[in-house]
């Protein structure tokens, strides 16, 4: 009896350690006289929210593919390249939702490319994405002419707007589209076969195969769900942004991993959820928003982070090694 | 189903040949399982078991002959092929995703789903059937497999095997990992199965246990078919002499050595990894052989007498000091050496230079002012490549371009070199061509006669007894026997790595009191 409700626990610390984790950083913040004031207003985590968009697409996708045992280095990229091509397209007189969609696609259409290649050439995700980190970023700078892309204001730069058209919708619609993708994507991995057989295949890749599950195509599928999420997430920066710019984001494929690692994904697979991703998100955001408000410089923001990262997952090595 | 005769048979395998590389793995082997009943495959490790499992299960593809279950011809294009033609596999090594929970691994391919929407409740359903069936129904649906002891876990396979209402069922060592009682409840399961017409392909080492379940046997010997027939009416040691056959023993050369003065007496050793102490000595000049089964316990006492598992228990005492709490280094230091049985994965660094992996253990000698002297490296290497008749181009090959002969005689040098005088050998002859084998037997009776000590695990009943002088014997995990070569025959050696019987006399019980 006592070892069930032990097990119960430790179930409970797995889902809500992330949590503790984010209100931890919340209380921080809010228990430091100076930042108090502004940090804790409702208007300062709109804005925190709406900041944790571009991450939160990103990281979206990253969780399935970690859960599939896998990595992608080229999520930055992918984002840059999308906002260009979406600045492209409304500049080149496109509608506001064609030049969406072919962001999406142009996302989609990379991580087509990095499962077709992780799968056909049975290369490591890591070589295959860091690879296409580079491609990416290039074909962006090369479309965009090695320079921003400036295009007319259209309905798409309301998308990212912290006050948002209508305003009964109290949030940016970025934060709602998020908050619509985490629901749909915690449904499709708890619930549909597909979801179960990601977390097959991170889990043990050859089971999976003697099991009879076509594991290439559900890593195809990975990576193109993950790509897709990217190119949302470019369209969303290139909202914010009003501009295609091919420099964006570099280094952008870290924070996305450390949220979904912070979050209790493991980079060998079979170990993740969205639920967690999302804290994770948070909680980068949190860490952000807090030190710019206390006015420590940008590289005191990232050797916190840094540090944030390693202890969050050697807690989790630890409730593992309980268990 | 019930249209078909009883008679025709329910599988049948025809001049099924497979080879990897230069390994005939199976050679024209022909095979027939009769509906409801339970057919024992038995053999000696790498008699073709395993690989014979594998084409059936569609895991690999036979190089010649065919298959056909109830009549039909069968040639599956990969697993998920032969379980929709009702043939699952319960494997030896666990195949369980460890993250999933016990409910998702049982049904894992065959979720119960509505476009796509897993319907949770129904497959809940039918795993409690299942573990109701295989008499567990406290092993919770919800628990992550990783968590589950290993018994538990075997007991899931089996249970994701019966969820599949296979009508042919292939148990490779089922009982491995379980305990007495599971292992009577899952005989008892066989037999229901058996009842309701389902056809039973057991693997298993442990003849007794055969001999209790099967009706019948099969016996492969070097990928070949070599005998089969009802178990009734047939005797453990009919069985046993099919297995090992009319095998010669004049492959191994001999070198005259003479024994000595004990060099290393182990007390009561106990790794972590280990089942039981073990208590065994080695003199100056012996060759002392270790028979048993994969898996009996073999490579866990050596890993702890070379310090890569920490010691729990006991001594190790190497020319009078006790190296038991001493690191690997340490032990290396002593003269101890090991050969790894696992030549690719741990015994050799594959994309390193010959010298580099010859040297390795031991740099010392070429360090001139804190850098490697590369000459001096190299002329070692080749000197050795020289006395072992390795096929290289030159000690800057790469250990990996070399074939697993010449692969495991870089390995054995490394040994050499860093001049070991206790060598602990891990089934140094696995998978290499007979001459290279001759080689290293040449090699192990030459140092012997150097004065040397070697400790010689090996799967391969004929070589044990053609070059050791005392060879002693694992079951499950205990060594249960040392008797000189001379007093050793290769059933008698079977007898007590399959049964575990101190002398072939003494009553069952005392196994089963264990």
């Amino acid at each position: 009896m006592s070892r069930q409700s032990r097990a119960r626990l430790s179930g409970a610390l797995n889902i809500f350690g992330p949590f503790i984790g984010l209100l931890l950083v919340i209380a921080l913040f809010a228990l430091i006289p100076e930042v108090q004031g502004r940090f804790l207003r409702a208007a300062n985590f709109k804005s925190v929210a709406t900041q944790s968009v571009i991450v939160a697409l990103g990281a979206l996708g990253m969780t399935l593919v970690i859960i599939g045992g896998g990595i992608d280095l080229s999520a930055a990229s992918n984002i840059a390249l999308a906002s260009v091509i979406t600045a492209y397209a409304i500049n080149a007189g496109a509608a506001p939702l064609v030049a969406i969609l072919l962001g999406v696609l142009t996302g989609g259409l990379v991580g087509l490319a990095n499962g077709g290649l992780v799968t056909r050439l049975r290369l490591v995700p890591f070589i295959v994405t860091m690879g296409m980190m580079g491609i990416a970023r290039g074909a962006g700078k090369w479309i965009a002419g090695n320079q921003k892309i400036d295009a007319p204001m259209t309905w798409v730069n309301e998308l990212m707007a912290k006050s948002p058209q209508p305003p009964w919708l109290l949030l940016a619609p970025g934060i709602w589209i998020v908050i619509l993708l985490a629901v749909a994507m915690a449904v499709l991995l708890k619930y549909t076969v597909f979801g179960r057989h990601i977390f097959a295949v991170g889990s043990n890749e050859a089971t999976a195969r003697l099991c009879g599950i076509r594991t290439d195509r559900i890593k195809i599928l990975i990576y193109t769900i993950s790509g897709l999420f990217c190119g949302l997430s470019g369209v969303m920066e290139f909202s914010r942004l009003t501009v295609g710019d091919p420099t964006v984001a570099v280094g952008l494929e870290l924070d996305i991993i450390a949220a979904v690692v912070i979050g209790g994904g493991s980079l060998n697979g079979g170990e993740g959820s969205i639920l967690g991703t999302m804290v994770g998100v948070l909680i980068m955001s949190f860490l952000r928003n807090g030190c710019t408000m206390m006015g420590w410089p940008n590289y005191i923001q990232e050797i916190i982070i840094g540090a944030i990262i390693i202890v969050a997952v050697a807690l989790d090595r630890l409730r593992h090694k309980r268990d | 189903m019930s249209g078909a005769s009883s008679s025709s048979p329910v599988l049948r395998m025809a001049g099924v040949s497979k080879s990897f590389g230069a390994t005939r793995a199976l050679d024209d082997v022909s095979f027939e399982l009769a509906r409801g009943e339970v057919h024992a495959l038995i053999g000696e490790n790498g008699a073709g078991k395993s690989t014979m499992m594998k084409v059936l299960s569609g895991a690999i593809a036979p190089d010649a002959g065919r298959m056909e279950i109830d009549g039909r011809p069968y040639a599956p294009s990969g697993p998920g092929d032969g379980l929709r033609r009702g043939v699952s596999m319960i494997y030896q090594e666990l195949t369980l995703a460890p993250h999933l929970t016990v409910e998702a691994n049982i049904m894992l391919g065959r979720e119960v789903h509505a476009a796509g929407w897993l319907d949770r409740k129904a497959m809940m359903r039918k795993v409690r059937e299942v573990l109701a069936l295989v008499r567990h129904p406290e092993i919770s649906p919800d628990v992550p497999v990783g968590r589950l002891s290993v018994g538990a876990k075997q007991l899931v396979e089996i249970a994701r095997a019966l969820l599949n209402k296979s009508h042919i069922l292939v148990m490779d060592e089922p009982t491995s990992s379980l305990s007495q009682e599971d292992s009577q409840r899952l005989f008892e399961i066989i037999r229901g199965l058996r009842d309701q017409d389902v056809s039973i392909i057991y693997i298993s080492h442990f003849l007794e246990e055969v001999q209790r379940v099967a009706g019948s046997y099969t016996v492969l010997r070097d990928g070949r078919s070599v005998g089969s027939g009802t178990m009734a009416g047939t005797a453990l040691e009919d069985l046993i002499q099919l297995m090992v056959g009319q095998k010669f023993t004049q492959l191994f050369p001999q070198v005259p050595h003479t024994v000595g003065e004990t060099v290393m007496s182990v007390d009561r050793l106990k790794g972590t990894r280990m089942a039981a102490p073990v208590t065994l000595s080695l003199a100056k000049g012996e060759i002392l052989g270790i028979a048993g089964l994969v898996g009996s316990g073999r490579t866990e006492m050596l890993r702890a007498l070379f310090g890569l598992d920490e010691v729990e228990g006991g001594t190790i005492v190497v020319s009078g000091s006790d190296l038991a709490g001493r690191r690997p280094w340490t032990r290396i230091g002593r003269g101890l050496g090991l050969l790894s049985e696992d030549r690719q994965g741990e015994g050799l660094a594959l994309a390193l230079s010959v010298a580099d992996n010859m040297t390795l253990s031991d740099l010392a000698p070429y360090r001139r002012r804190g850098l490697l002297s590369l000459a001096g490296q190299r002329r070692a290497a080749g000197e050795l490549i020289g006395k072992l008749k390795i096929k290289a181009k030159g000690p800057g090959q790469k250990a990996g371009d070399l074939s697993g002969g010449n692969q495991q005689k870089v390995a054995l040098a490394r040994l050499l070199h860093q001049k070991a005088s206790v060598l602990l050998l891990d089934e140094p002859t696995r998978g290499i061509d007979v001459v290279s084998k001759s080689q290293i037997y040449e090699w192990i009776g030459g140092l012997a006669s150097e004065g040397k000590s070697i400790l010689f695990v090996s799967s391969y009943l004929p070589e044990l007894l053609g070059i050791c002088d005392r060879i002693a014997v694992f079951h499950r995990g205990a060594l249960v026997e040392s008797r000189p070569a001379s007093g050793w025959d290769a059933a008698g050696l079977m007898a007590a790595a399959t049964v575990g019987r101190m002398s072939r006399e003494k009553p069952m019980e005392q196994r089963n009191a264990e």
